[in-house]
């Protein structure tokens, strides 16, 4: 299998005022595509943090991270987000959605940013997929929590990503609609063969993927397969 | 994969940035025109006053001959002796010549008395234009009778109807017409000296022509071929620089009017200029606001892979149109308020000006628009720059302030440099362009500095003993997105214009009724010939008035300074002597003290009387003697009536020029000039208008050539003048205002969406409707004391200083105005506050949220 993320002896420091905080120490890991893997820990492990280094979203203080053999760490902002715009996916716990769009126009609009055309129908079966078909020209602010994770897991699969990360996906969400939505990511996982990349405090969904990250307090203190692994099933 | 392949697309595609630009508006339309009405009012000012010099300037060349009534007049403080009146009788095709001076005329229905200009005229001027009255052959007929035109204010306060009588010098007239314009008169100058006009031939007969008095005569030419006329007046411009003689051509009458005009028009633009920086400054601060509240739509949208130059151009394109659409609209209601302007100014203008829409005015007006709401909406969206993707995993810090960004920078340095180029369009000099732009500058720098100041003070000096609702009220005043600032500068800017418009009208005003104290004297009579002195003093006697100066005055002409004369200063350049100096007529009188209203500054008064072989010492007002450029021991050589004086400087006065009461540039001592041709003047004191108008009844009746001027009527005209021009102000500075209304409206509103959380929490939590409104109405009452009392105590020294050093005044104003515009302003704003922020308070809490946010 090829190696999709490549992590070598990142670390995270963060000025604040005149103190140093050092949120990530040398953290080494590599995915391979198409995983599924979960990263936990307690809150300010630095599970976020590390999520942002490897989707781009910020840069690490020392360490490399190489994307699918790109080095992310010495590109600049546009290029990074040209490389998200083309190769990532991303879901939010608090769903990101963008609340002057419609649902419709929030799944399209990474694809519009690629300069695809003829995007609608794709958008439309995609939303159709997430259960959304009647809900296509709802804003956000009209529709229930759950609704608003499926147009969020559909804007991510709009540009059929190489990877997807995941933010907590379900922490907003009821159990009943949290086992619905991490159902429906795993399905759509499924179809699209992308990696997907979760962090999560929750242990069932957890356990529900082929790797385990633990951190604490910014290290790396287990890594290990579950029962999920495509060798352990 | 090669970094070529990464590299984003450079070329942003323009349409779906359009889409994202309309789509992202949604939800927020009516914030956004609110936003941008800021700048309508600041630009349709400007368009007026673009469309209105455009229209003077075209209607000054359309009517340059109506404006001087002919093609050339020749001017004179005295009558034409022979030499002049040869020379004149052989100038153009037709000829008319008018006599002016200041008299007394009598409405003998009601015994109304009033000091006039009156106008004797001879022949058929005006040649271009018309005297206009009613009725309208009233301008032509009054010629052919003992008949006179009077001004339509005059005949309105006097109640004097056509057909009544009036009485100029010894001569009754019948009213034949009302007159409501003449050429080149305007409102204003009619209300400082009311025209009469009688014919030139009635003018002997009136025993007004004394000597001493002053006289103005006018020679109006008018021309078949221009040609002609500009080799005649070649010919005989020496005669008439050496005869004293002063020309004007409709040419040099139109530059003279366009030139008056463009100072006008530019002090007014430059009003309107103000506007608009106050709207700009709105509109920069609810885009502040604004754009705060999209940092996370456009972190989603980087997160997406939406480059800077991408996310930056979406909000650029929505300002742009804003900026555009605020731009159009208000150039839209400039054309409007233009077709207004003419009547606002009909008082100031000369001539009467059309109303057509000035196309490039338009567009001066929508270019000024779009490029001062892009520079200024640009100072916020560079903020969108460094708003990281990040932010979509958890609130990222603060941007960096705007003086560590080098394009905010760079930016603040453009718009000052616009401004200041825009000012220099506007003005004479560099350095007033400088000065204006300092001065705006300043004032907001001020207004910021003291509600950053205030706003410190309130955290710093917490009332921590007070209920909730007043900490809440308080709180808000220093708490994160709080309008403080915005609000003192917008609020405080106006308070500051309405201020000192009111300051310096209330200033002026008061220094003249001031002067009317008790035991001032508030009445003079001038003109008073050698013959009727005793008789006058007499009269002054039976009505029982004072009688605190009884002055001689003799007028003369400076012949030589240094030994200099006109065409040797004019030739000297490094005397510094100007050539005025040896122009027109000086009224000087004889005296052996001072007055209480003078003191001695260099030198010493002569006291001692002449005796012939003597020097002649004579004393000098201190600014007149700079102005001369001499100094103590110099030579003048004055030309009396013919007969030539020489004198010596003595010494130098300061004079307060401001009581009523007759003061002189120049004193003689005493024993030399009592023999010379000369009038007199009589200052008085009457108690009450009653006893004014009976007592100038009686002067006007027994001495017809003697003029009164009473206080009464200084500060009627003075209040007229004042009420005109403060009128046109007004008119402009309301644009600020309304602005400033404007910018708070939308300012409040802005806040609402900032509060929206909290109130609705608030709500959430058990507070009462009533709470809620007391804790937001404690909010504006706070920032609305602190821009009102911020503007008007700057006003007040802005007051106090041109107060003290323009008009050399001294400043203490009425504590009532103050307290009216503090709680005027102030009620005002928690008036707007309370009413935007209704629809929170009175929907549920749910409702509002799913509805804004």
């Amino acid at each position: 299998m090829d190696m999709i993320l490549n992590v070598h002896n990142v670390s995270k420091t963060y000025q604040s005022g005149n103190k140093k905080l050092t949120v990530l120490h040398d953290i080494s890991f590599t995915i391979e595509a198409g995983a599924i893997v979960a990263i936990v820990g307690p809150s300010g492990s630095g599970k976020t943090t590390l999520l942002g280094l490897c989707a781009g979203l910020d840069r690490a203080s020392a360490g490399t991270i190489e994307f699918n053999k790109m080095r992310m760490d010495d590109r600049s902002e546009d290029e990074r987000a040209f490389i998200r715009n083309r190769y990532i996916g991303f879901i939010f716990q608090n769903f990101q959605l963008i609340p002057t769009l419609t649902a419709l126009e929030n799944v399209m609009v990474p694809l519009e940013l690629q300069g695809e055309k003829h995007i609608r129908p794709r958008a439309v079966a995609l939303l159709g997929k997430v259960g959304l078909a009647d809900r296509l020209h709802h804003y956000p602010a009209q529709l229930s929590g759950g609704e608003q994770q499926r147009v969020s897991i559909a804007r991510a699969f709009s540009t059929r990503p190489k990877i997807l990360f995941a933010d907590e996906p379900t922490g907003n969400l009821d159990d009943e609609t949290s086992a619905k939505i991490v159902s429906l990511l795993f399905e759509l996982n499924r179809e699209a063969g992308t990696t997907l990349i979760i962090v999560t405090h929750n242990s069932e969904l957890a356990e529900s993927t082929q790797r385990i990250i633990r951190l604490k307090g910014g290290h790396i203190i287990a890594d290990e397969p579950t029962s999920n692994t495509p060798l352990a099933v | 994969m090669s970094t070529d392949q990464l590299l984003p697309d450079k070329k942003p595609d323009i349409r779906w940035l359009l889409l994202m630009a309309w789509r992202d508006s949604r939800r927020n339309r009516s914030r956004l025109v609110l936003f941008m009405s800021s700048i309508v009012l600041g630009i349709a000012a400007l368009v007026a006053i673009f469309s209105l010099s455009d229209h003077v300037r075209n209607d000054i060349n359309n009517q340059a001959k109506t404006l001087l009534g002919s093609d050339l007049v020749i001017e004179s403080n005295k009558a034409a002796d022979s030499s002049v009146q040869m020379m004149l009788d052989t100038l153009g095709n037709q000829r008319s010549q008018e006599c002016r001076f200041a008299s007394m005329i009598y409405f003998t229905k009601n015994n109304g008395t009033r000091l006039v200009q009156v106008l004797a005229l001879d022949g058929d001027y005006p040649y271009y234009g018309r005297l206009e009255t009613v009725p309208v052959e009233a301008g032509t007929d009054f010629r052919k009778g003992q008949q006179a035109l009077v001004d339509q204010t005059l005949m309105l306060q006097f109640d004097a109807k056509i057909g009544d009588s009036i009485r100029v010098g010894e001569l009754t007239f019948i009213i034949a017409g009302t007159l409501t314009r003449a050429p080149g008169r305007s409102g204003l100058s009619t209300t400082i000296a009311p025209p009469v006009y009688i014919p030139f031939r009635y003018l002997q007969q009136t025993g007004l022509l004394q000597k001493g008095s002053r006289f103005n005569y006018s020679y109006y030419f008018r021309y078949d071929d221009q040609t002609a006329m500009d080799k005649q007046l070649a010919a005989i411009s020496p005669v008439l620089e050496s005869k004293g003689l002063d020309y004007e051509t409709a040419e040099s009458r139109k530059r003279d009017t366009g030139r008056q005009f463009e100072d006008v028009s530019r002090f007014l633009t430059l009003i309107g200029f103000i506007a608009l920086l106050l709207g700009c400054i709105g509109i920069a601060s609810s885009i502040n606001i604004y754009i705060r509240e999209k940092i996370p739509a456009i972190a989603i949208l980087r997160c997406m892979g939406a480059s800077t130059k991408q996310t930056f151009l979406i909000y650029l394109i929505q300002i742009t149109i804003l900026g555009f659409i605020g731009a159009v609209t208000g150039a839209l209601l400039g054309t409007v308020a233009q077709q207004v302007l003419p009547f606002v100014l009909k008082d100031i203008l000369p001539v009467q000006i059309s109303t057509s829409v000035s196309w490039p005015s338009v567009a001066k007006g929508i270019g000024l628009g779009v490029i001062l709401s892009f520079l200024f909406g640009l100072l916020p969206l560079l903020s969108i720059r460094s708003i990281s993707p990040l932010y979509t995993l958890r609130v990222s810090v603060e941007p960096a302030p705007a003086w560590r960004n080098p394009w905010q920078v760079l930016l603040f340095a453009a718009i000052l440099f616009f401004i200041t180029l825009f000012t220099r369009l506007q003005v004479q000099s560099w350095t007033q362009a400088f000065i204006f732009t300092a001065g705006v500058l300043a004032a907001f720098l001020l207004l910021t500095a003291v509600a950053v100041l205030l706003r410190g003070m309130v955290r710093r000096f917490f009332p921590s003993s007070l209920s909730y609702l007043w900490r809440q009220g308080f709180a808000n005043l220093y708490r994160p997105n709080n309008q403080t600032i915005l609000l003192v500068v917008t609020i405080g800017l106006g308070t500051l214009f309405i201020g000192i418009l009111y300051f310096m009208q209330d200033m002026l005003m008061s220094r003249v009724s001031m002067s009317a104290g008790n035991n001032q004297p508030n009445m003079v009579l001038f003109d008073i010939q050698t013959t009727q002195k005793a008789a006058v003093t007499k009269l002054v006697e039976q009505y029982h008035l004072p009688l605190y100066q009884d002055v001689p005055i003799v007028t003369m002409r400076i012949e030589e300074i240094n030994g200099k004369n006109a065409a040797a200063a004019k030739k000297d350049s490094v005397s510094g002597i100007p050539a005025r100096a040896f122009e027109g007529e000086l009224r000087v009188t004889y005296r052996d003290s001072l007055t209480n209203t003078e003191k001695i500054t260099a030198g010493k008064l002569e006291t001692k009387p002449y005796t012939p072989g003597d020097n002649i010492y004579i004393s000098l007002e201190e600014r007149y003697a700079n102005h001369l450029k001499v100094s103590i021991g110099d030579s003048i050589l004055f030309n009396v009536q013919g007969a030539l004086l020489p004198t010596i400087v003595g010494s130098f006065r300061d004079v307060d020029w401001r009581r009523v009461q007759t003061n002189f540039r120049v004193i003689f001592p005493a024993g030399v000039l009592e023999d010379a041709p000369q009038f007199y003047v009589l200052v008085t004191r009457v108690s009450s208008n009653e006893a004014s108008a009976s007592f100038q009844q009686a002067v006007v009746r027994q001495f017809p050539n003697v003029s009164v001027i009473d206080l009464g009527l200084i500060l009627k005209v003075l209040d007229e003048v004042l009420d005109k021009i403060g009128f046109v102000i007004r008119f402009m500075a309301g644009f600020s205002i309304i602005t400033g209304l404007i910018v708070l409206i939308a300012s409040v509103y802005v806040s609402k969406f900032q509060r929206i959380q909290e109130t609705v929490l608030l709500r959430t939590l058990g507070a009462s409707r009533k709470q809620l409104y007391m804790i937001t109405a404690l909010e504006y009452f706070f920032l609305g004391t602190l821009a009102a009392g911020t503007g008007i105590l700057l006003s007040l020294g802005c007051s106090y200083i041109l107060a003290k050093y323009s008009f050399d005044a001294s400043f203490s104003p009425s504590l009532m105005p103050i307290l009216v515009l503090f709680f005027s302003i102030s009620l005002l704003t928690v008036a707007i506050g309370l009413f935007n922020s209704r629809g929170i308070v009175n929907t549920p809490p749910l409702e509002v949220l799913r509805k804004e946010v």
